[in-house]
């Protein structure tokens, strides 16, 4: 890649706040190693930790439905599904450990209560519908969250968001192509489809975040790049593009306010129950205990397996350093291995 | 999915060690999409081994046909230039140095 020949004069220095704002005016990524204010490392640790915590913590709601798919078919595609949150989380904690943070610090921090996790995931799964509906209508939001999110100032955060959405459109067809298959089906089928729609829609309206006025952060990550729409915009835009989808599948949208406004030219919709919200951030959702004690039962029995890992990894780099042999090594572009006879047994 | 959780009671911000304490260590992962291609830089991951890493990189990052061969490095063992040196370090000041420095009549041709 070539820059355009120029012979301008060099710009005269500046000091590192200059050189971070004026980056970030001019639509440039902030990398790792880039001076930052302390401020924007906290916020974006923060925010990034938790899009971490909530997609590992995401895959317990769908994972308790993996035994009862009702087809084989279904039952691989929740898994791959399933396998593709957690994915995502490890993504995010990357992206997170550039900053100066261990997963494992974060992990900690998730397990002791200290950060927190998208409170759409403290709602249970109670039926085959709920599946249709958090693809459809939970993985909506979250593209429509994640689009923006491609775009934000700090690159490894913006980078791990576009192979995020890539994945997120394959995790909201299969959703809405389950809702489809339960509206045509048996008259059950249908008001079990309705059903699911009227239990997820205003949690998911929610995942957006408290509205602009009573939402003290966005001016600050608007003028970083962080955020580059706020909370009611996306919103809205999720109302938007959702409404329609419903209207196609025969359901209705269980909120009575819901109209389009000509004048606007979006839906206007009905208030939102943030009293609700809350209690369920601060841990009096249906599942909020449920979600961490299966998360921490996961990790306390794993630890055997972790440790074991670790003294296999050292047992075998002080065997491989006595013979004076390498275990692998890159040549010619490709991984090769030497296999000693140790290694054999 | 979503990250808008505002602060609640007891939540709090991570200490920054700028090290990775406790778990396994880490990798840069580095993928060729397809033969005649470079291997490129695709992301970390933890693991106990550099065996293991390629495994947790192919299931991590190659779970839609994106590569054809995966490196892991130590991610101890990357050595960066200076961000904060980069206009003294990278020469931007040579524009002779392209091919549009140069005018060339237009009968000429294409050169």
């Amino acid at each position: 890649m070539t820059t355009t020949p120029s012979l301008t004069p060099p710009a005269p220095p500046q000091s590192p706040e200059e050189r971070f704002q004026s980056l970030i005016g001019a639509g440039e990524k902030i990398e790792p190693r880039d001076w930052m204010p302390e401020a924007y490392r906290s916020t974006m640790i923060r925010q990034i930790a938790q899009h971490a915590h909530s997609e590992v913590i995401g895959q317990q709601p769908e994972g308790n439905w993996i035994t009862r798919a009702p087809t084989l078919v279904r039952k691989a595609i929740l898994i791959a599904k399933v396998q593709d949150e957690a994915g995502h989380g490890l993504y995010l904690y990357s992206a997170a450990e550039t900053l100066g943070v261990s997963r494992h610090e974060l992990t900690e921090l998730l397990h002791a209560g200290r950060q927190k996790y998208s409170s759409i995931f403290n709602y249970p799964t109670l039926t085959w519908a709920d599946i249709g509906c958090i693809g459809w209508l939970v993985d909506g939001a979250a593209i429509t969250n994640q689009v923006m999110l491609s775009r934000t100032s700090y690159g490894p955060y913006a980078r791990a968001m576009v192979k995020i959405c890539k994945e997120e459109s394959f995790h909201q067809r299969q959703g809405y192509e389950i809702m489809l298959s339960l509206v045509k089906g048996t008259e059950a089928q249908r008001a079990m489809a309705q059903d699911a729609l009227n239990r997820w829609w205003w949690p998911s309206l929610v995942m957006f975040g408290p509205p602009d006025t009573d939402s003290p952060h966005t001016p600050e990550s608007v003028a970083w790049g962080i955020k580059l729409e706020t909370n009611d915009e996306l919103r809205q835009r999720f109302i938007d593009t959702t409404v329609p989808q419903a209207d196609h599948l025969g359901l209705t949208i269980p909120d009575p306010e819901l109209r389009w406004n000509d004048e606007r030219g979006h839906y206007d919709f009905g208030p939102i129950d943030w009293d609700d919200f809350w209690r369920v951030i601060k841990g009096d959702g249906p599942c909020n205990r449920e979600r961490m004690a299966h998360k921490l039962a996961a990790w306390n029995e794993g630890a055997w397996v972790r440790e074991a890992a670790q003294a296999h990894a050292a047992k075998r780099a002080a065997r491989a350093a006595a013979e004076g042999t390498e275990h692998r090594r890159v040549h010619e572009g490709d991984v090769t291995t030497d296999e000693t006879a140790g290694d054999q047994q | 999915m979503s990250y808008h959780v505002p602060k609640a009671e007891g939540e709090i911000d991570p200490t920054f060690s700028g090290r990775a304490t406790g778990g396994y260590p880490l990798w840069e992962v580095f993928i060729r999409a397809k033969r005649g291609l470079n291997h490129v830089h695709a992301g970390s991951i933890h693991a106990p081994d550099a065996e293991t890493a390629v495994l947790a990189a192919r299931d991590v990052y190659t779970r839609r046909s994106e590569g054809v061969s995966i490196w892991v490095v130590p991610s101890a063992q990357i050595h960066a230039s200076d961000p904060d040196e980069a206009d003294a370090f990278f020469d931007s000041d040579k524009p002779y140095r392209h091919p549009t420095f140069y005018e060339i009549p237009e009968e000429v041709g294409h050169m």
